[in-house]
């Protein structure tokens, strides 16, 4: 009788504890974010610190974003006058490419490259301070680690996201204006005429900019959190960056269809 | 001279995304610096709207002076109220305006051009547009021309 009892209950207590885990992982996570955020403001060393970061983070990543972008939106030109001229409607070209890059593609395609290129790097930095103890010399030196080393990256991620995320959509703009005007021949009067009338300043601007707000939060806190939470081998390390650039890229794609659905208010 | 690149660096990048704000704001959404209180606002009753909604255009001889800004149906007359702003520069619409319900194109979206009456007097803040036609609806359209030809 014990076997068969023991067989039943194994994969339900297996169950249990790996929800457990998860869970108290979630809870460490919440909580390192929210010893992380500075109440009381930064001072002047913090603010020198968030200046380093937000370049390492931000200025560095502009090339790959630009690129990124301007390719994006050349290739939303091209597919998108081949469909659309299909219904003799290719003067709704420079409407469908700016929707599609200011609600989606900007905020998104920015969020998983910035995981792929700074949220990487973050975790691996973070998790090798960890492993050569040089955070546990902070605490011994009574300097905590979270607002010194956590805080900043925190705030540069947040800043730079959705300045990222704007560059991005204005240079696929852009991309898809060279190839649709000068290239398919559609009307540049119609391509920004049509364009400014359909696209709105809170609608669709501001609302794309709240999503990469959001996503750089979440995918720095990923980053960080992994970096921190790593094992300090370099076994750990290597798997900690792998789950940075995994979970924060299914965070972000879940995230996004949540905040979509919020503000198109349909769901 | 390190650290002063760096912030040069940062402060170049945050300029770079105000300037991407700003055209994002004048280019792409087309926002004009004239603010809310340039404009008055009418009303207008129609039988049936067939698809017009908030923030369609209303325009007179093709010119774009003023947008939708509310939809209803009014619950006592059962009849659908369109309330829009027209531009304070647009302040000569005479009482007798009338209003009909359009479409770009064939299958384009709605919107509301406006005629010049002939009257002397002129719509003021909450005027109501007496003289309206509603949305050519393709299906009835369609329906009316097969009646008629049965009958034929």
């Amino acid at each position: 009788m014990q076997p068969f009892i023991d067989l039943v209950l194994n994969p339900i207590h297996k169950l249990g504890q790996f929800g457990l885990g998860r869970l108290q992982a979630l809870g460490r996570a919440g909580l390192f974010l929210l010893a992380s955020i500075p109440w009381g403001g930064p001072g002047s060393a913090g603010f020198r610190d968030l200046i380093k970061q937000i370049y390492s983070i931000g200025v560095r990543s502009l090339s790959i974003i630009l690129v990124a972008g301007f390719f994006v939106g050349m290739v939303l030109g091209l597919q998108g006058y081949t469909i659309l001229s299909d219904f003799g409607s290719s003067a709704a070209l420079g409407t469908m490419v700016s929707l599609t890059l200011l609600r989606e593609l900007g905020p998104v395609v920015t969020a998983l490259l910035f995981a792929g290129r700074a949220g990487s790097a973050l975790t691996a930095e973070i998790g090798l301070m960890k492993a050569t103890e040089q955070i546990s010399a902070m605490e011994m030196m009574g300097i905590d680690p979270l607002k010194r080393i956590i805080t900043p990256r925190l705030w540069a991620g947040f800043i730079a996201m959705p300045i990222l995320a704007l560059l991005f959509s204005l240079v696929g703009i852009w991309g898809g204006a060279y190839v649709g005007i000068n290239m398919l021949g559609v009307d540049e009067g119609a391509y920004w005429g049509n364009m400014q009338a359909s696209v709105g300043f809170y609608e669709d601007v501001i609302k794309g900019l709240f999503k990469s707000v959001v996503f750089g939060l979440v995918v720095t806190w990923i980053a960080v959190y992994k970096g921190f939470d790593s094992m300090p081998t370099s076994e750990g390390i290597s798997k900690a960056t792998t789950e940075t650039v995994v979970v924060s890229s299914l965070a972000v794609l879940g995230l996004d269809f949540v905040l979509t659905a919020i503000m198109l208010g349909s769901v | 001279m390190r650290t002063r690149f760096v912030e040069l660096a940062v402060g170049a990048f945050i300029v770079m995304g105000i300037i991407a704000l700003i055209l994002m704001a004048l280019r792409v959404s087309g926002l004009s610096t004239a603010d809310a209180g340039d404009r008055y606002t009418v009303k207008a009753y129609f039988e049936n709207l067939g698809g017009l909604t908030e923030r369609a255009k209303v325009s007179m001889s093709g010119v774009t002076i003023g947008r939708v800004t509310k939809v209803y149906l009014d619950a006592e007359d059962y009849v659908a109220v369109v309330e829009m702003e027209i531009n304070k520069s647009m302040s000569t619409l005479t009482t007798d305006t009338s209003a009909a319900i359009l479409t770009a194109g064939l299958l384009g979206e709605k919107y509301i051009g406006l005629t010049v009456g002939a009257d002397d007097e002129y719509l003021e803040e909450g005027g109501v547009i007496e003289d309206t036609q509603s949305a050519l609806v393709l299906e009835e359209l369609i329906g009316q021309f097969l009646f008629n030809k049965a009958e034929n």
